[in-house]
């Protein structure tokens, strides 16, 4: 620990003289390092080094970036901070402090070594730690060799997944070093595919390499197949760089095996993706369905009740500005009763006037949502709205470095689905469903066994429009929230009702994922805007084919 | 049978107003361009060339809405993607006036476009070859807009797509056309679509008289589409169509090919459409994708259905009153015009199912029978 006498500040010019002092810090370091991992430096060390900061030069900051490592994750914190640009000197004390940034402008102080708060200062009092790209570089290797030691595997993973991608003899030495004592599966397959990779940069023994690409066998990070595509590279004569032709033949043919797996990953990102737009589909048409289905109602103002769900998102977020990782769970109610009264207005005051004649109530419908649209634009402007997300529906599910499940998609999916289902059992199994089946299939049958149509036809649009709201929070967790957004998705909404067959609601939900999973899988071919063109003509031929949708309702409930 | 005869004599009716038609619309398109050309601006009769090109506008409007009534009054096709028909025949137009620009351009190439030498395209594409002569643009904006409604018409029509099913169809129609007209690599302009024209057949398009010749040809078209519509709706083609309307499969166990007559009435009214695109395009300046949007074609729908369909005349009436609501309406409150159109389409539907029309002449309209025949038609 003697290099911390070093006075740095006197080395500034020298070049040289300043990589030589580096070498041999690392040099030290490596050897402090491996042989007492254990021991900690003391905080008063670390101040003293921590304070070599104030005033330095950026020449000289990686040498004293260096010297931290030795205090293990004591220095975390404050390295952490010099990586995102949030480490200061405060000028009065030249004391090295962490600032962020308050609301009222100041800058809020917490001690960079003992984490003490200390009382926030304005911006000019403080001197910012001066930090450049290649010093970032250094300071994530840094962060990664303490973190290597770190007793949550998580983070040891993350420590070596940094190395992967920098992989300098110092780190393949401790990647040796940790090997010995690590316990934890993921980690230890992780340091094996960091050191085998470098057995195949590094050596020339044939016996080693191969065993090293058994090593490497089927793993899907991107930095083995990078190393082997490397393998395999042919000059610009043609000629193989690697002359070894037993390595050569071997990294071939685990690298077409790697490449089937990464094909067969991407077919699966691109289902699920297709999936998710299903779901999205789904959601927003199983509304319709309702409505046209058992109405034959053509609701132009489907799209407008999905806004209004939005906004309801919206507006609830504003109101419980406290509490944003659980107003979307409350909003999904509000947004289906708020939609839903909407919709029932809507039946009461025009629909119902305009019974048995389809054609005006689509021309009425379609006046009630520029009104609607130009009510929202004239109350929360014409701008676009941002619903921000819980922590708990942001982030991905990783499977594999190559393929992860974003969260919120995949909770739109499983919302879509249930909300499908529960429908279903509302229509199967309760008085309400009966009457509306019953209203569906033989109207004036049903009124004349005494069911109250009128109030059904209410129910049921309102039922239809709050499905509706509901579809809005969803997407409000996907795209912003503005007054053209129903108009978005008004078309595709009928193109999955018309395609699925009207009154059916299987016949939505099947529609919905086919199209969603064909237009994802057309995207990459074509791209977004054809593949869009191509899905509508084919939908507009196949109706000619079958003019009553994929699954027609047959028998007397055809009507 | 009675729903025909009532047809028949109100036709009748019809031809008895068309020379009064006729003359209002010479009478005062006539009277507009002598203010404009021959009297000093200081006049208080004097029209300016703004207003005659917004004449002119509405004039087309009134073809479009005269080519929507044609299919939707008279044979109960709500079509809502005529504006696809009515874009068509703009572009084909806009194509014509982009050749004829030559090398005035801002990059000065002499045959290819301003927006072609802007994304780099080194020669012509194949569907723009001929577009510098007038015959052929006025050949293709017949034939494509009618060859389209005709695939289109056979293919529903044939496989007997109706009602609201069909008015989804002609709704994917335009908005597939939008989206791919939208794009840069149709080579139609993409989003900015064609502008920045010169002159027509040699004349300069921004010049006094050029502008109150168009406007007197737009009301020229008007009267003829008009007269011809009126021939073929009294004709026996137009009294099969109007029993196709009231019921298709009485029509059709009769003998009739019902689907034959709505394909021909389909292609007829696309290019009366396509024509008012054309007509249009000179006069406005600008063909863009914009024209494709689902909303303009559902806006023609309501020219018609407030003006009152069924008679070719209420639905020019009501293309002329709305347009001219509009403009009055966005200059004074813009916010308030997407608010008065809602409820013209909503008042209109409930309250007015024959449009101002049908407030005139309330007996003779077949729709008055709908209610108590029972037939869940419109």
């Amino acid at each position: 620990m003697r290099f911390k006498f070093i006075d740095f500040r006197r080395l500034n010019g020298g070049i040289v003289v300043t990589y030589l002092v580096k070498r041999f810090l690392a040099l030290m370091l490596l050897v402090f390092s491996v042989g007492s991992l254990a021991t900690a430096v003391a905080e008063t060390d670390l101040r003293q080094i921590s304070q070599q900061l104030v005033g330095a030069k950026l020449k000289v900051l990686p040498a004293i970036v260096e010297q931290f490592e030795a205090g293990g994750e004591e220095a975390l914190p404050l390295l952490d901070a010099m990586l995102n640009g949030r480490l200061f000197v405060r000028k009065s004390d030249k004391l090295i402090v962490i600032a962020e940034r308050q609301q009222d402008g100041d800058y809020a102080l917490v001690d960079a070594l003992s984490a003490e708060s200390l009382s926030p200062s304005p911006k000019k009092r403080l001197k910012k730690v001066k930090v450049n790209n290649r010093l970032r570089v250094q300071l994530r290797e840094v962060i990664a060799r303490i973190t290597l030691s770190s007793a949550d595997p998580d983070i040891r993973e993350s420590a070596v997944r940094n190395m992967l991608n920098k992989m300098s003899d110092r780190n393949i030495a401790m990647l040796a070093q940790a090997k010995k004592v690590e316990t934890d599966s993921t980690v230890m397959a992780l340091i094996d595919l960091a050191l085998a990779i470098n057995v195949l940069k590094t050596t020339d023994v044939q016996a080693e390499r191969l065993s090293a690409l058994e090593a490497i066998d089927g793993s899907l990070e991107p930095i083995v197949f990078n190393t082997l595509s490397a393998l395999l590279a042919q000059d610009d004569a043609g000629n193989n760089l690697e002359a070894d032709t037993a390595v050569r033949a071997k990294a071939l043919k685990i690298k077409d095996r790697i490449q089937q797996k990464i094909d067969f990953f991407e077919l699966m990102e691109q289902l699920f993706f297709g999936l998710s737009l299903g779901s999205v589909l789904l959601l927003i048409a199983t509304g319709l369905a309702i409505t046209f289905g058992v109405m034959g109602v053509i609701n132009m103002a489907h799209g407008e009740l999905i806004m209004i769900g939005a906004y309801t998102a919206y507006v609830v977020q504003l109101l419980m500005p406290n509490s944003l990782e659980y107003s979307i769970l409350v909003a999904i109610p509000m947004a289906f009763l708020v939609a839903g009264t909407v919709g029932v207005l809507i039946e009461r005051c025009v629909i119902r006037f305009l019974h048995g004649r389809p054609l005006e109530t689509l021309l009425a419908t379609f006046g009630i949502s520029l009104i609607l649209q130009q009510t929202v634009r004239s109350i929360f402007s014409p701008l676009n709205r941002q619903v921000s997300s819980p922590s708990w529906l942001s982030g991905s599910l990783d499977i594999n470095p190559i393929f992860s499940l974003t969260y919120n998609r995949l909770y739109i999916l499983l919302f879509a689905l249930l909300v499908f289902f529960i429908l279903q059992l509302v229509l199967k199994r309760t008085s309400l469903g009966l009457n509306v089946r019953a209203v569906s299939q033989n109207r004036s049958m049903a009124k004349a066994i005494g069911i109250r149509t009128e109030w059904v036809d209410a129910m049921t649009f309102g039922l239809g429009s709050g499905i509706a709201g509901i579809a809005g929070v969803a997407l409000s967790q996907l795209t912003n929230v503005g007054p053209n957004l129903g108009q978005a998705y008004i078309i595709d909404s009928f193109m999955v009702v018309v395609f699925g067959g009207v009154g059916n609601l299987w016949g939505t939900l099947v529609g919905g994922f086919s199209l969603g999973i064909l237009n994802k899988f057309l995207e990459p071919v074509t791209g977004a805007v054809l593949a869009n063109i191509i899905i509508l003509i084919s939908i507009i031929l196949f109706i000619q084919k079958r003019p009553r949708g994929l699954f027609p309702q047959k028998g007397r409930a055809a009507g | 049978m009675s729903t025909i005869r009532n047809q028949f004599s109100s036709l009748h009716d019809l031809r008895e107003k068309a020379p009064v038609f006729l003359a209002v619309l010479f009478g005062i398109s006539i009277y507009a361009s002598a203010c404009n050309l021959w009297l000093p601006e200081d006049s208080i009769f004097y029209v300016s060339t703004y207003t005659i090109t917004l004449l002119g506008k509405y004039l087309c409007y009134a073809l479009l809405a005269l080519a929507v009534d044609v299919v939707w009054g008279y044979c109960g096709i709500l079509s809502l993607g005529h504006g696809a028909f009515f874009a068509l025949g703009g572009y084909t137009m806009g194509m014509y006036l982009m050749r004829q620009i030559g090398d005035r351009g801002v990059y000065g190439d002499p045959i290819l476009p301003d927006f072609m030498v802007f994304l780099n395209w080194q020669e012509l594409p194949w569907f723009w070859y001929g577009f510098d002569h007038f015959w052929v643009a006025i050949l293709a904006m017949i034939l494509v807009p009618g060859i389209l409604a005709f695939v289109f018409g056979w293919l529903a029509f044939r496989s007997r797509v109706a009602g609201v099913y069909l008015s989804i169809m002609t709704q994917a129609l335009t908005y597939a056309l939008m989206l791919a007209f939208f794009r840069n690599e149709m080579g139609f302009g993409g989003n900015n679509g064609l502008t920045d024209f010169k002159d027509l057949l040699g004349f300069n398009l921004q010049s006094d008289s050029v502008r109150v010749a168009l406007f007197l040809c737009s009301a020229l078209v008007l009267a003829l589409a008009y007269c011809l519509s009126l021939l073929i709706m009294s004709s026996r083609f137009g009294r099969v169509v109007v029993g196709i309307r009231d019921a298709e499969d009485r029509a059709r166990f009769i003998g009739f090919k019902t689907e034959n007559y709505k394909v021909w009435l389909f292609v007829y009214s696309a290019i009366l459409a396509a024509i008012a695109g054309a007509l249009y395009v000179p006069q406005v300046g600008i063909i863009n994708p914009g024209e494709f949007s689902p909303l303009n074609s559902i806006e023609v729908v309501v020219w018609v259905a407030v003006g009152g369909r069924g008679t070719l005349y209420g639905a020019i009436a009501g293309a002329l009153l709305v347009n001219y609501a509009k403009t009055r309406f966005t200059a004074v409150f813009p916010e308030a015009w997407l608010f008065a159109l809602g409820a013209l389409f909503v008042g209109v539907t409930v309250f007015l199912p024959q449009g101002l029309v049908g407030l005139f002449k309330n007996k003779k309209l077949p729709w008055c029978n709908r209610k108590k025949t029972g037939e869940e038609q419109s």
